[in-house]
């Protein structure tokens, strides 16, 4: 293509200082007009042929076809314009496919996190195999420098990783023996022994990889608006350009005396074909996917994976965040604070038979709380002792251990076993015990507030967002506290898991005409809320599958600062599209009008269409650069 | 059933047209073509020929943009 640009180039400036006429002037004009536009008059005819007229090929075509049939009946020998235009409109093609296509590698290169081969162990030597080869259980060898191609935990060796390919954190995590480690994250410094506990192909890398490259064919409804602007624009223009080309000059015939001629015709011709080449739709088509995709390219980068063009665009007019309390806001980590007995006072003897009750009857449970019960009670949990097992959901667990009926859990599951809780005054989360339906007491436990949340959430006060929700399962006192700490606006509190969806519910209706409402949960257990808000956002979700399939953008680390930085990004991705969708259209329109006027001629067409590209395009990749947002 | 086929097309307009004419061939339930990825993703009707389904893919789009290609 370059090589047929140059050779027109150089023909075309030759040919204004070779002395030839007529005949033979056209001849050369001819030939180098067809050797930088065969390839679109061609294609023009076989649109024609296929009944698909009104392309840019088609409109090019006529545009300087037309041209030259001007200048050979003027007999003026002007044939430069048409091959400017064409040369022109080519250069214009030419770049755009460079530049998007570069512009595509870079962004793809961004996102490419993906580890080429896998090193075993055979016969004392290291092979490198294809990663999807290696099965589940067996041990891979990660060297420094190297890509962890599949997730499974440390067998030997220590080293710190490199994980900002999937985080965006720059701050390298330290591993040892018995750590689990998730696959595109980088070996630093030492040789690490792997066991894999994953397929190539259910590994976090795998996944993410699907994830962003699906994220193309979600289209946004800029993107389908335009794709349907096209639709119609084109030929509206052509038939605009034949309009143009007939009825003023057959008006002036009628009322104004002009000969019927073509000398009357001519200008009109010349303003119409001008219209032609300014209408060319390629500017808004190629901008608006290219700036999506640039948005979504930069953000992966940050460690936020947005699902779709569709969602960064529904993403930027998000005005409601509702968050989830535990493990979204707060570590998700209770510690426990101290025992209660009935009265209140503090529990010195039976404490230890009060945790160890509960931390088995919480042992097959994942919630943060069973979690942190079983780990403050630190020995091993014998779940032979527990000989039945009831969940109640949202309000804890009844177990039979060691032959007694011991209940663990809320006030509510107290009460629907006829025991009166102790009212415990201190604001925590606190789990109630009671032994063969009598009151043992309660566990006090303490979540602890991340770091950033304040930060987070007045950094999206300042970006916009009106309201801020927390919906928590937790108990009034503890969720107010909580609340009013972080700066949050409402707070839901004692709520079941399906309470949440409810309360969302409620809370999408009563917002619906004021921007869309942000979910934003751990993924763990709130996935039905993550699938019906507007947009879910799951966090901290490197290894949760679950979550990966119910959100709509997933945040690779937990920092809920990265919340207020997605709705940014978002925004200036979506004010990008919309500058590009203004420019081009208006420098168009306006074009248009003073094409019919006669006052643009086809140089500055040229401009109205290939520059508005070149600047469109320039502008989209503006949308990749998103790191200090 | 549907299956993701890496493609060439190199106008993003192209891209567009030939996504609405395929997505009406025979035997597609649904078809995506990303131009950034150059990706067309294909979801077959239950229990058709899916290599007949995508010569007529194929078919329609060169009707379309000749250089289109699948890889």
């Amino acid at each position: 293509m370059l090589t047929r640009i140059v050779i027109a180039l150089v023909m075309t400036v030759a040919l204004q200082f070779i002395p030839a006429h007529g005949w033979l002037q056209l001849a050369l004009y001819l030939m180098t007009y067809l050797i930088i536009g065969y390839d679109i008059v061609l294609k023009a005819c076989r649109g024609i042929l296929n009944g698909r007229m009104f392309d840019e090929n088609f409109l090019m075509t006529v545009a300087t076809v037309g041209a030259f049939a001007l200048a050979i009946y003027e007999k003026s020998g002007d044939y430069l314009e048409a091959i400017a235009v064409m040369l022109f409109y080519q250069v214009g093609e030419f770049f755009q496919s460079y530049a998007v296509g570069k512009s595509r590698r870079n962004i793809a290169a961004l996102m490419d996190i993906r580890p080429d081969y896998a090193n075993i162990e055979k016969d004392g030597k290291i092979i490198k195999v294809d990663p999807d080869d290696v099965e589940v259980g067996q041990t891979i060898i990660v060297q420094p420098g190297e890509k962890i191609p599949i997730d499974g935990v440390v067998v030997s060796g220590d080293s710190s990783l490199n994980t900002s390919a999937l985080t965006g954190e720059s701050l390298p995590r330290e591993v040892r023996e018995g750590d689990e480690v998730i696959s595109g994250s980088v070996n630093m410094s030492g040789l690490l022994k792997i066991r894999t506990t994953k397929e190539f192909g259910d590994s976090t890398v795998s996944k993410i990889l699907e994830l962003v490259e699906d994220s193309a064919s979600r289209k946004s409804k800029s993107e389908n608006f335009i794709a349907r602007f096209a639709r119609i624009y084109t030929p509206a223009v052509c038939y605009g350009a034949l309009a143009l080309a007939v009825i003023p000059p057959l008006f002036m015939i009628l009322f104004a005396g002009s000969p019927f001629d073509f000398s009357t015709f001519e200008t009109w011709v010349y303003r119409a074909l001008v219209f032609l080449v300014i209408s060319c739709p390629c500017a808004l088509v190629v901008s608006i996917p290219l700036s999506f995709f640039a948005g979504i390219g930069g953000a992966s980068r940050e460690g936020i994976l947005v699902k779709g063009a569709n969602i960064l665009e529904t993403l930027s007019k998000v005005k409601t965040v509702v968050f989830d309390k535990t493990g979204t806001l707060t570590e998700g980590v209770f510690e426990v604070n101290a025992f209660h007995d009935p009265e209140d006072h503090n529990l010195n003897e039976g404490k230890s038979r009060m945790l160890e009750y509960a931390a088995i009857a919480e042992s097959s449970s994942s919630h943060p709380i069973a979690k942190s019960l079983q780990r403050a009670y630190g020995k091993n949990i014998d779940r032979g002792r527990m000989s039945e097992l009831h969940e109640v959901g949202g309000q804890g667990v009844i177990a039979v251990i060691d032959g007694k009926q011991i209940a663990v859990g809320n006030e509510k599951l107290m009460r629907s076993i006829s025991v009166e809780p102790c009212h415990c005054q201190t604001a925590a989360t606190i789990v109630h015990v009671a032994i063969d339906g009598k009151y043992a007491g309660h566990i006090v436990l303490g979540d602890v507030v991340k770091p950033g949340s304040a930060d987070a959430i007045k950094d999206l006060h300042r970006s916009g967002v009106t309201h801020t929700v927390m919906l928590t399962g937790d108990s009034k006192g503890v969720a107010e506290q909580t609340a009013s700490r972080l700066g949050i606006d409402r707070v839901y509190s004692q709520l079941l898991p399906a309470d949440k969806v409810s309360r969302l519910e409620e809370i999408l209706e009563s917002v619906n005409s004021d921007g869309k409402v942000a979910f934003v949960g751990d993924g763990i257990n709130d996935a039905p809320v993550l699938s019906r808000a507007d947009i879910g956002i799951a966090m901290g979700a490197m290894g949760s599958d679950a979550a990966i399939e119910a959100a709509d953008v997933v945040l690779m680390d937990d920092d809920p600062v990265k919340i207020g930085k997605a709705i940014r990004i978002s925004r200036k991705c979506l004010s990008i599209v919309w500058e590009n969708i203004i420019m081009a259209l208006g420098i168009k329109g306006i074009c248009l009008i003073l094409g019919v006027f006669g006052i643009v001629n086809m140089w500055l067409a040229i401009f109205a269409d290939v520059g508005v590209m070149i600047l469109a395009v320039l502008n989209a990749i503006r949308a990749m650069y998103v790191r200090k947002i | 059933m549907s299956k993701t086929y890496k493609i060439e097309v190199d106008c993003a307009n192209c891209a567009n047209l030939v996504e609405e004419a395929a997505r009406k061939v025979a035997g597609v339930k649904d078809l995506s073509i990303a131009f950034m990825t150059q990706k067309m993703k294909v979801t077959f009707e239950d229990g058709v020929d899916q290599d007949a389904v995508m010569e007529n893919v194929l078919k329609t789009a060169k009707k379309i943009e000749s250089d289109f290609q699948i890889l």
